[in-house]
């Protein structure tokens, strides 16, 4: 964990806190409706829109001075998106930060969930690119409004059908559709479907912000989040044949590295907190791999 | 014999485009199974009718009952938004005269035929595919094609599937906005003779529009002219094609070659 210094001249969390109050406001919305796009007056951040403009502003009107950071980026830590706004919040709020998802109360994310379970009290912060699930199959919004308010998922389905007549499968992979507490249709973001499970009933409280689009939406802690299948194409998360090259996990989602010009590949996990604790408790994979950092 | 209720009660219908005159005073009741031509000159108002009648326009003057399952006779004015979109993609059909405003152009022909399956619920990806090759057999498609995208069919073929897509919840009521204008001559006897049979066969109501009285002729069992937004004959087709008695309709009838 790290203490850091808050810059002058910045209010907390970058964002006045009239701002702040009427993003509160909006999530409180979309916690009371699970799953339901709450529109909010996103703000110009001083980031380009698709790098987490939605995300940050949750993140800013949710931060408390008490609160532990973690901000991952496609489940590591130490990419660039992420520890620009890991550096970003320790400079505006001068909060702790942290690797640790175990330590952290607050974790901001760009398409992953950790491997390591959330608990209770941790809210997760979720960067989202298109919060409309139906947008692709339906491209009016007055449509799309009335298509949630009466339930009418099954275009939905539609494409799920054409993906099986194409694939042989439901070959989906990210920003898997979910049906959340038995209503409203909801795009968990680009995470992969993998992480699709560890919504479903979880302990912590998840946000979701889409700047550009102007939408907030949330999973309270324990709320149902099925994704949807056909009774004979059930639903199911990747499976790779090998374990990670580094930590040997056989239980994590894991990323696939070409390493020279001859298609020689090597599969690591993509939560690199969670590949360095395994390393670090004794495990190893085909790579070995000393301990990251 | 006791007479059967009317499906759908039409009564002094009139929808207005701000002082324009969209169609007015229309009234006529439709009854099961019966297949109804609403004909006239290009902008008579058939389509604005054929669109209020099925409420995707709301109507300014006057009413119009269905039938609903295991209700009777409802206005439609009165149900909710949820109920009405339902009627629309279960107990109704609507045919439009472009195959490209009717159907789903990205996905496969089965995909469109398992729309409304999907959207009422069904979950199975076997049986929904089952049923959607079962109807293109019933359309007169080739099986081969149930994976095909409609942009590789002809145009024929894109409007047989729009009626598959419609009839695979087994509809009632079917409304038909020119569907064979796009069609050639020898296309469109065909696809004449299939919705005629279907139509027979299914018991379904069908509510069409077209400006070509040959069409009627062969499908209708009773017309509607219309001319400038309002009803001026109507009677059993063969009648009114034989004898009719208004000015418009007698020019309307003449100028059909060989009709």
């Amino acid at each position: 964990m790290t203490q850091a210094e808050a810059h002058d001249g910045y209010n907390f969390a970058y964002l006045d806190e009239h701002t702040k109050r009427m993003i509160r406001r909006a999530l409180l919305k979309a916690v009371a409706i699970p799953g339901y796009q709450v529109p909010f007056g996103s703000r110009e951040m001083p980031l380009p829109y698709g790098w987490g403009t939605g995300g940050i502003q949750v993140t800013a009107a949710v931060i408390g001075r008490a609160d532990v950071l973690k901000v991952i980026d496609q489940g590591a830590d130490d990419t660039t998106n992420a520890v620009n706004i890991r550096s970003f919040f320790r400079k505006v709020t001068g909060v702790a930060t942290t690797e640790r998802t175990r330590e952290a109360t607050l974790i901001q994310t760009r398409h992953r969930i950790p491997e390591t379970p959330l608990s209770e009290g941790q809210i997760m912060v979720f960067q989202v690119p298109i919060p409309e699930p139906l947008r692709w199959l339906e491209p009016r919004e007055t449509e799309t409004r009335s298509m949630h308010a009466l339930r009418e998922y099954g275009v939905m389905h539609v494409k799920l059908y054409e993906d099986i007549v194409r694939h042989g499968r439901i070959a989906t992979t990210y920003d898997y559709p979910v049906i959340v507490n038995g209503h409203y249709l909801m795009r968990p973001s680009p995470i992969p479907k993998f992480d699709n499970p560890k919504l479903h009933r979880s302990p912590a409280l998840m946000l979701f912000g889409a700047g550009r689009e102007k939408r907030v939406y949330a999973v309270p802690p324990d709320t149902d989040v099925r994704s949807l299948d056909f009774d004979d194409h059930p639903f199911a998360i990747e499976r790779w044949d090998a374990p990670c090259a580094l930590c040997g996990a056989t239980d994590a989602y894991l990323d696939e590295i070409i390493i020279d010009d001859k298609g020689e590949r090597m599969y690591v996990c993509s939560d690199t907190e969670y590949c360095n604790d395994r390393q670090q408790a004794g495990h190893h994979g085909t790579q070995g791999g000393a301990p990251r950092a | 014999m006791k007479h059967p209720a009317p499906l759908l009660e039409v009564r002094d219908l009139g929808k207005r485009y701000g002082h324009r005159i969209g169609c007015e005073q229309v009234s006529f009741d439709l009854y099961p199974g019966e297949v109804l031509c609403i004909a006239g000159e290009s902008g008579s108002g058939k389509s604005t009718l054929l669109n209020t009648l099925a409420f995707q326009l709301r109507p300014d003057a006057g009413s119009v009952h269905y039938a609903m399952a295991g209700r009777g006779l409802t206005d439609l004015a009165s149900l909710p938004e949820a109920a009405l979109r339902e009627l629309w993609r279960t107990d109704w059909g609507f045919v439009r005269q472009n195959p490209r405003d009717g159907l789903r152009m990205g996905v496969s022909a089965g995909a469109n035929i398992g729309e409304r399956l999907m959207a009422v619920g069904q979950r199975h990806y076997g049986e929904i595919r089952a049923t959607a090759a079962d109807w293109l057999a019933r359309v007169e498609i080739d099986g081969a094609r149930l994976d095909d995208p409609p942009t590789a069919f002809s145009g024929g073929m894109q409007q047989r599937l729009q009626i598959a897509r419609n009839l695979v919840t087994h509809p009632r009521l079917v409304f038909m906005d020119e569907p064979t204008a796009g069609l050639d001559v020898s296309v469109q006897a065909r696809f004449l003779d299939l919705l005629r049979g279907l139509a027979a066969d299914l018991r379904i109501a069908v509510i069409l529009v077209t400006h070509d009285l040959a069409v009627a002729r062969l499908l209708a069992h009773r017309l509607i002219v219309m001319k400038q937004g309002r009803v001026i004959e109507t009677g059993l087709t063969d009648q009114l094609l034989d004898d009719p008695q208004h000015p418009y309709t007698q020019l309307l009838v003449s100028s059909v070659l060989a009709a």
